[in-house]
């Protein structure tokens, strides 16, 4: 099983590329220094900036009370207390507001990927008359900021226009408005328009009609860019603040992004602390699972997106 | 029609004929003419499009148009007012102060936001271990939930002496500062949040077109003898040009429509030092003293969007000249 791990866990050869400084300048004494000084100091600065207040958090959630409102910058805990964590279940049940997330996160991803990949096909592979225009009609909402969709958004789901129906307070309010993501349809669309057409054509020849062609073939060859908008469906739905305040006013319905704020104000610090870090855990785990996909380049769809 | 018909014709005799259309002939409507011959199937992949899309975002953005010169207040039914939104926003005392706030949000969140990411970035591509824990780290701030982000940065930035950036301070013996309740100081402390909540993610984007620039580039400029200095200058910079300027509109969009941040640090306060547009939409439409001007709500959105259209079709063509990647 782990034979091709093997052979590529061989020494790498001295990398071939070059970036900005070159082996000679690496090997003046004066710039060398200078270098691993600035790099040193630098990984020292993003170890504050970026794992300390994570860390921190993860401090004050088992640091016993009053601790961290006495000494908010003390190194390590005096001991070693797991009550808060277990406080956060029995007495403000995190586990609720985790599992409306993850259910709201199931549910928008559900959405999001059954109108990309429906839609993906009909335009790239279907092509039916008027799908350019159509697409067209997608690709211009990806210009209208999102917030100009706001109000009349909310009006929408609070009278849903010819059915009369009121989505408000719903889990739908917040799974069916995420379908409508331009961005998931042309990343799949794109993706589509580049799958080998002569496959498609021996699936015919096979006589598979539309609907065998799509979930048969199209589908499971689409694995690679359908994993990529999942995640950034699940990221987005965690990460989603104003939209589900706004709709879901309902306690028992609301997310963890939703919740945490109004806990603010009515429990002791700690204790929301550690709120706050079980709420983190999440992501940072899906980050430790995801960490290539993130960091080659997915942050930038991710910018576009936000 | 007769076009219809005749596609429908070339559909039907292909189909009599032999199974496989000759792979160099191109039909108009892509190979599978013998599927989108079949309309029904293809409206049937496109419902979940038409009616996501057409309840959930073209009708919107319709209905906000609309709106805008309603009065509106989901009661009595709704009366056309004309431009009387418009005027009325433009008469709220709060509206210059919200454009002002969220103009200074943005000048912040260039000077102190937008050289970070470049400047690490620049550094961090030079590495030569521990390349994915440089990576990592800094991305790291970018996972954590936004709504968390700020309410850990709520609890930092607390105003007493013990809150954790007053006793960094009171170890040095300055001062406890009101960072949230201070008019002067709330606006930077909420951009600093944003800032460290958003700075990884840049950082991956340059990391990335770093390696794009050609190495013989380099090689060229040391034949020169370039300091590495006049490298970054006259190479690196020049070939960043373009990833540069498209995260500064990216920048300047976002930070235009800025809202979890300062609803959540500071309320739009101390005395309305941190409103921006945003928070004054999300006031005039739901806020608790304002709440329910939904037409004053879609006049402002609308404004704000035009101008960020506007804005940046001046941008790209201010820059035209000169943001080409080459």
């Amino acid at each position: 099983m782990n034979v091709p791990f093997l052979t590529r866990g061989q020494p790498s050869a001295p990398q071939a590329e070059r970036g900005l400084v070159s082996a000679a300048e690496w090997r003046q004494r004066r710039v060398g220094w200078t270098l691993r000084v600035i790099h040193g100091a630098t990984l020292i600065l993003l170890l504050i900036i970026g794992l300390g207040p994570i860390l921190w958090l993860a401090k004050a959630a088992i640091t016993p009370t009053q601790d961290t409102l006495r000494e908010p910058l003390a190194l390590w805990p005096n001991g070693f207390d797991l009550s808060l964590l277990t406080q956060a279940f029995t007495k403000i049940h995190i586990e609720r507001y985790f599992m409306n997330t993850v259910w709201i996160a199931i549910g928008s991803w559900i959405c999001q990927i059954t109108v990309a990949t429906t839609a993906g096909y009909a335009l790239s592979v279907l092509r039916p008359r008027g799908g350019r225009l159509l697409y067209g009609l997608v690709l211009a909402t990806l210009f209208v900021p999102s917030i100009v969709v706001l109000v009349p958004l909310y009006l929408t789901v609070l009278s849903m226009p010819i059915v009369n129906i009121k989505l408000v307070d719903t889990f739908w309010a917040v799974w069916l408005p995420a379908g409508a993501s331009a961005f998931n349809v042309v990343l799949i669309k794109r993706f589509f328009d580049n799958l080998p057409r002569e496959i498609f054509e021996a699936a015919q020849v096979d006589g598979a009609g539309p609907f065998r062609l799509f979930w048969s073939i199209v589908l499971p060859m689409s694995r690679p860019i359908v994993g990529v908008v999942s995640v950034f469906a699940v990221i987005a739905t965690w990460k989603d603040y104003l939209w589900p305040m706004l709709v879901l006013p309902t306690v028992a319905l609301q997310p963890l992004s939703v919740r945490l704020p109004t806990l603010e104000r009515g429990i002791q610090l700690d204790l929301f602390l550690a709120s706050l870090a079980i709420a983190t855990l999440f992501p940072i785990v899906l980050f430790l699972i995801f960490q290539r996909m993130f960091l080659s380049g997915g942050a930038l769809s991710g910018a576009i997106k936000g | 029609m007769s076009t219809r018909g005749k596609a429908d014709a070339e559909g039907m005799s292909s189909r009599a004929g032999p199974a496989v259309a000759p792979s160099g002939v191109r039909k108009r409507r892509g190979p599978l003419t013998w599927v989108s011959r079949d309309r029904l199937s293809a409206l049937v992949f496109l419902l979940p499009l038409l009616l996501i899309f057409g309840t959930f975002s073209w009708f919107p953005i319709l209905r906000s148009f609309v709106m805008a010169v309603q009065y509106t207040n989901l009661v009595s039914p709704a009366t056309f007012v004309g431009l009387g939104n418009f005027a009325n926003v433009l008469a709220d005392p709060l509206f210059g102060t919200s454009v002002a706030n969220t103009a200074y949000f943005a000048l912040l969140a260039l000077i102190i936001g937008y050289p970070i990411p470049l400047v690490l970035a620049v550094i961090m591509s030079e590495t030569r271990r521990f390349k994915g824990l440089y990576s990592a780290l800094a991305y790291l701030p970018v996972v954590v939930p936004p709504v968390v982000a700020v309410l850990l940065w709520k609890v930092f930035y607390k105003g007493g002496t013990n809150g954790a950036f007053n006793s960094i301070l009171g170890g040095v013996g300055l001062g406890p500062i009101q960072w949230l309740g201070d008019a002067a100081m709330a606006m930077p402390s909420v951009v600093v949040e944003a800032t460290w909540a958003a700075f990884g993610g840049t950082v991956i984007i340059y990391l990335a077109a770093l390696l794009s620039v050609p190495p013989e580039l380099y090689d060229a400029a040391e034949v020169d003898g370039s300091s590495i200095w006049q490298k970054i200058r006259y190479v690196t910079l020049p070939h960043m040009r373009g990833i540069l300027f498209i995260t500064l509109i990216l920048q300047l969009i976002a930070t235009a429509q800025v809202f979890t941040e300062p609803f959540l640090l500071t309320s739009g306060g101390p005395a309305n030092a941190t409103t921006t547009v945003l928070l004054l939409i999300y006031q005039y439409a739901f806020g608790s003293s304002l709440g329910g001007h939904f037409g004053e709500a879609a006049a402002l959105s609308l404004m704000l969007a035009a101008f960020l259209g506007i804005f940046t079709a001046v941008y790209f063509w201010l820059t035209r000249s000169w943001s080409t990647t080459s």
